[in-house]
This record gives C-alpha cells, sequence and structure tokens, in this order.
C-alpha cells in the first residue's frame, strides 16, 4: 500500500494506523497530501482568522478598555462619564432624534414601497432610482444641501425673494431639523427592506383573497400589510441604528445649536482633549453601542432580522390597477422626489456658483471659482481626492477579493462556525461608526507588537476600519451571486481533476464576477462619501473628501464645501447609472437603486 | 483496474437512511445501470462514488484503491472519474473547446496535444465544427454530446451519467441513447448510469440495478429482470408486472413447478434453488395473459376498463375470486369487449417470486 499512497488516490485521512509499515504510509500520506491540505482548510483557516481581526477584535479591545481603562480594573472612567449630566443630555438628544427620524423614514418609505411594490404606476426604475439617490450621497452633503434650502443665504430664496432676514437663524438648526433630515436620508433603507420583501410575496395570495371577493383595498389591510410585517420592523431597526449612529447630520445642524448628541459629543471630547481622554469616549461609544444593540436585539426578539439587499425572484404580485388614482399618485411621488431630492440639490448647486456666502446669484455672480479652488489650489482637498478616491479603490477590490473565497466556504460549505462566521461580519457595520472608530484608534494607538510600526495618525487606520465596516456590504451580494449559481459547475470542474484555488479561478470567480462587480461599487460609493469613520480617525496627509468638507463648512465656507459636495455627487450618481449597463445580468436586489 | 466495488455502503441524513447497505460490483468495462423512482436514493449513490459526500459505513473502491471509507476520503478531484450531469454544467464562459479542454488543462496536457486530444473528443461526438462556439449557442442535444466529449477526453477509467437524457424532448432521447451506446462500444469504459426511465436502462445497460428506498432490490441483466424478479417491488416496478397470491405450490421439474392462481392450476417458473411449496406470490406479464371461450378452464374475470393503445387495447379486469387484486391484458383490434362483460382468461406463463417464497419459508 506505502508505494500506492504517491499515486492521486490518495486518502485523506486513515482511520486506525498501528503497524510500523502503516506509520510510514501515513508519512507518504502527509506529504503527498499537503497541498490538499493547504487548499482547503488553511484558506478556510485564514480566511475566519482574518474575519476575526476586522469584526471581533477593535470591539473586544474597546470593551476591555472600558472595563479595565489603561490596563487595570476601575469603574472611575464608567462613573465619570455616568455622573456627568452631558452625557445623559447627549444621550436624550441622540434618543430623539434616533426615533423621530426613523417614525418619518417608516411613514415615507412605506408610502413610496407600497406605491412602486403594488400598483401600476409609470417609470417605476426612475422612481426608485431617485428615491434611493440621497442613501448613496454623503449624508453631510445632503444635510448642506437642506441647510442652503432654508435660511437668510439660501441662493434659492433669495433668487426668489423669500429669503428671511440676514442673521435670522436657519430654522433646520435643530431637532426637527435633524429629524427631517435623518428621516429623509434614510427612508430609502426602509424602502427597500420592504420593496423587496414585495417581489417575493407571492401572486396566489392576493389573486386567491380577490378571487374571494375583497376589494384590493381590503386586501391590502387584511393580506399584504400583515405579511410586511417581518421587513417593516427589520426596516425599523435598520433606520434607527443609522439614525443613531449617523454624524454628518448632527454635526452639521447640531453642533452650531449646540445640540449635541452621542457621535458628535465623542467626536467633540475627542477632537478638544485628544487621545487622553480615550477611555471617557470608549465609555461613551459602548453606551450608543448598547442603545443600537438594544434595538437590534428588540427587534430581533420580534421576529429574525431580514437582509434587504438579497432576495429570490418569485413570479412577483401583478400590479394593482390606478385607473383616476394613477396620474395624481404619480404627481404625488414626483412631488415628494423634487422635495426631498431635487430641491436640495439645486440649492447646493446654486451654493456652489456663489461667489461668496451671502452674495445673490444671478448670471453676472455666477462663478466656477469654487470648483477650481477645491479642485486644484487647495492642497487638503487635492489630497483628499486621491486618499478617498484610493481608500476606497482599494478597500472595494480588497474586500471582494477576500469575499469570494469566504463566500464560497459560506454558501457551500455549511457548518456551525461558518454561521457565526457570517454572524460576526455584520457586526462592525450594525454598531454605530464611531463605535469602530474609537475601537481602532484603542487598537492602533500603541505600535503593532512584534513589527513595531505604528498605524495612528496615517491613512492605513481608515483602511483598515473601511475594510471592517464595509466587508458585509460586499460579501451580500457576492453571496446572491454564489446563490444563483448552479454547484454542478464546480462539481464539473472537480470531477476534472481542478483543486479549489483552480476552480475559484478558472469557473467560480468568472461567474460571479458581475455581482462581485456590483458589491465593490456599492463598497466604493460608500466608503466615498463616507465621514463618521475618518472625522475621527484623520491626519495632516490622511484626509478624506468628508473630512475637507465637513471642515469647510465648519469654518463658514459653505460654498466651498458646496463645491466639494457637488463633485462627489457628481461621482456618485456617474457610477449609479454606469452601473444600470450591466443591470440585467445582477440577480435582483442585488443594486439598491435599481428596481 | 476499473472495477468498482461497492460495500455495504451506508449514508445516514438523521434518521433517514439515503444508503442502506448497499453492495455493488461493476465490472471492468461494464455499463451498468442504476434504476428507481425519484428519492430512491440514486443520486445519494452517485455521489458517493464520486466523492462529493463521506459515507457512515462501508467502502468504495475504484480498481483497486479504497477512495471511500468513514475514516479516509479520496477528493473528487483526485478520482480520474468522469461525470455527465444532468444540467450538463458547461461553463458558459468558456467556448465549446475550453469546456473540453479544461480537464487537460488541469492534467498539464500542452499543446499540440491538447488540441489535438480535444479535436478528437469533439470529432467522436460529430461537433467538430462547434469548438468555438458557447454553450449558450447550442442546442440540447449538441450540449448533451459536448457534456460527453469533455467527461472522456480525459479517458477517465470509469464515468457516470447522472439522468443525462432527463432534459432532451422524446426523439431526441433515442438518439442520444443509440449515441451512448455506440459510446461505450467504442472506447469500453466502465459507465454507471442513473435514471429513473427503464426503458433507457434496459435499451442500455448490461446489467441493472434496482433500487427503492437506500437498498438495491436486484441486479441483473435486463432480460433476467423482466423475467424473474427477485419479488413484489421490482415486479410491479418492471414492465408493469402483475402480481398475484398463488396456493399449492409444486415443483415438477429443475426450474417449474405448478401453482393455483384463483383457483385455476397453471404451470409457473420458479428459482432452481429456491424451496417451494404451499402460498407464494407470482409475477404474470400482460402477454401471457389471452381471452379464451368460456368453455376452456381458465380465471374467470370482470372487465373495468378499455383504453385504445394505437392497434391494440389495453384491458383491465377484475378476478371473480380476488377482485382487489386487478389485472391487466393487451387485445387486438377489432375487440368487441365492454366495461362489465365477463372474460375467461387463459394464464401461459408466471414466475414465482423468490424473494416472497423465502421470507414466507422462513417463517
Amino acid at each position: 500500500m506505502g508505494s500506492k499512497t504517491a499515486t492521486s488516490l490518495t486518502p485523506e485521512s486513515t482511520a486506525d494506523d498501528t503497524s510500523i509499515t502503516s506509520r510510514t504510509s501515513t508519512l507518504l500520506r502527509l506529504v503527498a497530501l499537503t497541498p490538499k491540505l493547504f487548499e482547503d482548510y488553511a484558506l478556510l483557516t485564514w480566511l475566519v482568522g482574518v474575519v476575526a481581526v476586522l469584526s471581533l477584535l477593535p470591539l473586544a479591545r474597546l470593551v476591555a478598555e472600558g472595563i479595565a481603562p489603561g490596563g487595570t480594573l476601575s469603574t472611575d472612567a464608567i462613573a465619570r462619564v455616568l455622573a456627568s449630566p452631558t452625557t445623559w443630555t447627549a444621550t436624550g438628544h441622540s434618543l430623539l432624534t434616533a426615533f423621530g427620524g426613523t417614525l418619518l423614514a417608516v411613514l415615507v418609505g412605506t408610502a413610496v414601497a407600497l406605491c412602486v411594490g403594488l400598483t401600476d404606476i409609470r417609470g417605476r426604475n426612475a422612481v426608485v432610482f431617485c428615491f434611493v439617490m440621497p442613501l448613496l450621497i454623503a449624508p453631510q452633503v445632503v444635510a448642506l444641501a437642506w441647510l442652503q434650502s432654508f435660511g437668510p443665504s439660501s441662493p434659492l430664496l433669495k433668487m426668489l425673494g423669500a429669503a428671511p432676514a440676514m442673521g435670522s437663524r436657519n430654522p433646520l438648526y435643530s431637532a426637527g431639523g435633524i429629524i427631517l433630515v435623518l428621516g429623509v436620508q434614510y427612508a430609502p433603507l426602509v424602502f427597500l427592506t420592504l420593496r423587496a420583501a414585495l417581489r417575493t410575496l407571492p401572486q396566489e395570495l392576493i389573486e386567491a383573497a380577490l378571487a374571494g371577493g375583497a376589494p384590493p383595498r381590503r386586501v391590502l389591510r387584511t393580506i399584504v400589510l400583515p405579511l410586511m410585517t417581518p421587513p417593516l420592523l427589520a426596516g425599523i431597526a435598520l433606520s434607527f441604528v443609522s439614525c443613531l449612529g449617523n454624524f454628518g447630520i448632527p454635526a452639521l445642524l447640531g453642533i452650531p445649536g449646540n445640540y449635541v448628541v452621542l457621535p458628535t459629543l465623542i467626536y467633540q471630547r475627542l477632537a478638544g482633549l485628544g487621545p487622553g481622554v480615550l477611555s471617557e469616549v470608549a465609555v461613551l461609544s459602548m453606551l450608543i453601542g448598547a442603545i443600537a444593540v438594544l434595538g437590534i436585539v428588540a427587534q430581533e426578539s420580534m421576529l429574525r432580522r431580514r437582509d434587504f439587499r438579497i432576495s429570490a425572484a418569485t413570479i412577483a404580485a401583478r400590479p394593482f390597477e390606478l385607473r383616476r388614482l394613477r396620474l395624481p399618485t404619480e404627481v404625488a411621488l414626483w412631488t415628494l422626489i423634487g422635495i426631498v431630492l431635487v430641491l436640495p440639490l439645486c440649492a447646493l448647486v446654486l451654493t456652489s456658483l456663489v461667489p461668496a456666502v451671502g452674495v445673490s446669484l444671478s448670471a453676472a455672480t455666477a462663478t466656477l471659482d469654487n470648483f477650481r479652488f477645491v479642485l486644484f489650489d487647495h492642497a487638503a482637498a487635492r489630497r483628499a481626492f486621491v486618499n478617498s478616491f484610493g481608500l476606497s479603490a482599494t478597500a472595494a477590490v480588497v474586500i471582494v477579493a477576500f469575499a469570494i473565497p469566504l463566500a464560497y466556504f459560506l454558501v457551500w460549505r455549511r457548518s456551525r462556525l461558518l454561521r457565526a462566521v457570517n454572524l460576526v461580519t455584520e457586526i462592525p457595520y450594525a454598531v454605530p461608526g464611531v463605535v469602530l472608530a474609537i475601537a481602532a484608534i484603542l487598537l492602533f494607538l500603541k505600535p503593532l507588537p512584534l513589527v513595531g510600526v505604528t498605524l495612528y495618525n496615517t491613512v492605513w487606520i481608515i483602511l483598515f476600519c473601511y475594510l471592517a465596516r464595509f466587508l458585509v456590504l460586499g460579501l451580500r451580494p457576492v453571496v446572491a451571486g454564489y446563490h444563483q449559481l448552479d454547484r454542478t459547475l464546480e462539481e464539473a470542474s472537480q470531477i476534472a481533476g481542478a483543486r479549489l484555488p483552480r476552480r475559484l479561478r478558472t469557473v467560480i470567480v468568472p461567474l460571479v464576477a458581475p455581482t462581485a462587480a456590483a458589491g465593490a461599487l456599492l463598497i466604493f460609493l460608500t466608503a466615498f462619501n463616507e465621514l463618521t469613520l475618518s472625522a475621527l480617525l484623520w491626519s495632516s496627509g490622511s484626509e478624506t473628501l468628508g473630512v475637507v468638507f465637513f471642515s469647510f463648512q465648519q469654518g463658514g465656507d459653505s460654498t466651498y464645501a458646496a463645491a466639494l459636495g457637488v463633485l462627489t455627487v457628481i461621482v456618485s450618481v456617474a457610477l449609479m447609472l454606469s452601473t444600470l449597463l450591466v443591470a440585467k445580468r445582477l440577480p435582483p436586489g442585488v443594486l439598491p437603486w435599481r428596481d | 483496474m476499473a472495477r468498482l466495488t461497492i460495500d455495504h455502503l451506508v449514508k445516514r441524513y438523521g434518521e433517514f437512511r439515503a444508503l442502506d447497505d448497499v453492495s455493488l460490483t461493476v465490472d471492468d468495462g461494464e455499463f451498468v445501470a442504476i434504476l428507481g423512482p425519484s428519492g430512491c436514493g440514486k443520486t445519494t449513490l452517485l455521489r458517493q462514488i464520486a466523492g462529493f459526500d463521506k459515507p457512515d459505513a462501508g467502502s468504495v473502491r475504484i480498481g483497486d484503491a479504497v477512495v471511500s471509507t468513514p475514516g479516509q476520503h479520496v477528493p473528487p478531484e483526485r478520482r480520474r472519474i468522469g461525470i455527465v450531469f444532468q444540467s450538463y454544467a458547461l461553463w458558459p464562459h468558456m467556448t465549446v473547446a475550453e469546456n473540453v479542454g479544461y480537464g487537460l488543462d488541469v492534467a498539464g496536457v500542452k499543446d499540440p496535444e491538447r488540441r489535438q486530444r480535444v479535436n478528437a473528443a469533439l470529432a467522436l461526438v460529430e461537433l467538430e465544427g462547434f469548438a468555438d462556439r458557447r454553450p449558450a449557442l447550442l442546442s440540447g442535444g449538441q450540449r448533451q454530446r459536448v457534456a460527453l466529449a469533455r467527461c472522456l477526453v480525459t479517458e477517465p477509467s470509469l464515468v457516470l451519467l447522472d439522468e443525462p437524457l432527463a432534459n432532451l424532448d422524446v426523439h431526441l432521447r433515442a438518439a442520444m441513447e443509440r449515441e451512448f451506446a455506440r459510446f461505450h462500444e467504442r472506447t469500453g469504459t466502465t459507465m454507471v448510469y442513473i435514471t429513473h426511465d427503464q426503458a433507457e436502462a434496459m435499451a442500455l445497460a448490461d446489467r441493472i440495478a434496482v433500487m427503492d428506498r437506500g437498498r438495491i432490490l436486484q441486479l441483473a441483466t435486463p432480460s433476467v429482470l423482466y423475467r424473474e424478479p427477485a419479488d413484489d417491488t421490482v415486479a410491479r416496478f418492471i414492465g408493469e408486472g402483475m402480481v398475484v397470491p398463488v396456493a399449492g405450490v409444486a415443483r415438477d421439474g429443475d426450474a417449474t413447478c405448478t401453482a393455483d392462481v384463483f383457483g385455476h392450476r397453471v404451470r409457473m417458473r420458479c428459482d432452481a434453488g429456491a424451496r417451494i411449496g404451499g402460498e407464494a406470490h407470482a409475477c404474470l406479464r400482460d402477454n401471457a395473459l389471452r381471452v379464451v371461450n368460456g368453455a376452456t378452464p381458465g380465471v374467470r374475470a370482470t372487465i373495468t376498463s378499455i383504453v385504445y393503445q394505437g392497434g391494440r387495447f389495453r384491458l383491465d379486469a377484475a378476478p371473480e375470486r380476488a377482485p382487489g387484486v386487478p389485472l391487466h391484458f393487451g387485445v387486438a383490434e377489432p375487440c368487441s369487449l365492454r366495461p362489465g362483460d365477463s372474460v375467461t382468461l387463459a394464464i401461459d406463463d408466471g414466475w414465482v417470486l423468490p424473494g416472497w417464497v423465502t421470507r414466507a419459508s422462513g417463517r
């Protein structure tokens, strides 16, 4: 048997080898097995290890800091933070704006989802594209656009002669303003969750009710809405966590009026006092993390969370005919889009053309100087373009390259460990961004052991956080791609003698490439518009577009900020539009902006 | 070398035994069909042979090498076998030539030998002009032939075919059946053919293994399977045999006996080795039943339905002695019988089921 073990028919392991000859053959077998072991188990171990480092390690470090600041067990930091009235004011503000924003998002998102998902309105794809767009524009840019729609310096109101008097307060600098913009920003999240569920709602259920003599209104109330409870709850939880963790909107709308929420409180503490207050900031992060987890757990306990991007396509329910109500419904939808998208974006574009804040805009005063300034003259802005493009592209490519082998195991080699891995990848995306950022600072403040390199204050700490946070954004579409794939295609190549690396390279990668590309794009767009992480992690030289935008706005240079915002919106929309060319090859639901 | 030996193989999914003590030997160069209804475990067996799953007990050997036991497992990519999948599993992003040449690439075969062997394989399935096409542009039969060429180009010692004709329409099936038969003749490869279609299995296989509920009920040549089924299930499954109770079984030759069928004494065949006597079950074929005039001794029965089948009628009848055991037989056109008519049936042949005999005598 000994000589045969080196041939192709080599067993993986043997049950019981006792004699000396079989021990020799075991040795031979091990030698022959090394490549096989490498490709399967070593690859899996490596993937799981990376997930642990990205998704678990930073948060474990954060929790350790909360319990034992600086390495010694102590409740001083916790006591100090919990005794401070500021903590509770900010917590109250956070809860108020998060609940308010969620309520608005649910009302708007549900209404639009029912119109798009159940009725025969025309131009469905255009409605979805426009309605979802705010989600893929940076929140801070949306906030600025809204600021510029109201208030004394609004070029729009000035052109209409309706601007309030100079010096009067912008109504958006308030809790109500934050709630309004949060609601508009995250209504698409609720919409997408419901839309995906409506797409899989079996036609027969509705037809059976209609055949039973129920009028459409009754079908909606007794059949559709009850069945939509799980996705609606999921949408509520998702938008609550997003509102709670949002930094850009309360930073722009809350800080000027001294309306502080937890993420902006953490930012102010860290910016004002530096890493010395890390222990306190860690406690604050854990507080906001705990609120987010409570929100998710509350929803989980009611129903299992649903994934809003992935849905199997069944025969979708035939749309209800609105007849006389169709035109009014369409007008109402486009009016809504006009208010939440077109109006603010117009204000943003107009502001970017104003020569200086406060100057009235006319054909004579309009100028492109702001664009010239942010593109060519301002050193930090120029760096930020390079940094943001580089970071986003790197994160997109690395995550997708990692997600393809990981999803192979997640989808086709189910096991308890892999189910746990799947859940763990969601954590950094589920917790508020500030939590991950503080955790990363704690993890990388000191030089890395063994190599002695410090990542803190470099661009690499931002990249690390992007990889951790956006991993799940790339993983989900790739997983959806695998689910669409006939596994016999892989088995056929296995039978042809191909080992795992070759199977991945020659068969699997080409076939999941379209969904992987969609995932990469989703990561790129999100990272490109990101502010929450980089606001806490940037240093001179590693500014991102979000950071530069924010510092323009904080310094009162709204026109530069608007110009930068317009440029990022153009990049985002161009990328979204470019994907529509290949959208037919993707599983439904992978591109959120396509119906 | 390419003999396939499956020894007491067991595969459980929870409490369910998908494979229940399956043993099977396929000789070098033999064409064996595994036949059974859906859910009988035939696909599970194929996946065990291919190595996609590991067994809970028993072993699989290919040639002299043990490839599967609960403790050791050779992965599919090292078993050097070929599979033709039901879905064909052609890679949509590769041309026909790339699909066929894939296994050669993996094995490190370089041009010009590679190209030569791909062309030879395509010539064998008569697809010479299609090398640069994408699978999406081929018809069902052409895809099937590409899958066959891909599977054979590496000259595997054992080829598994997983319901390869299930996705083709009827007339194409007959053509592909002939192609498989010719193929097996020309290459002499050991083939295991999974199917639920007994006509296909009979037409192609040297021997057929009938599977049901995770067990192999009988492994025999098509003719033996039809003439001498091992038990009730096989008898009913193959050729829609009628299983009837018989009494007073008495051997009157090496492999013949007489027995009472619904009170009428009939001469039958029986297993030469089996102990027989008393009561048993027998398998009757529709072509052994004949309508005779009322004066001749035979089985009295009432016609329950008549279905025209083109040139002949299929008649179902209930014996007067046991209306719960339906009989069926054919009558050539024209036929004057109507449902409700009484007929007398002569029985010219039958087979005493040995499986039943053994169990009955063991009681």
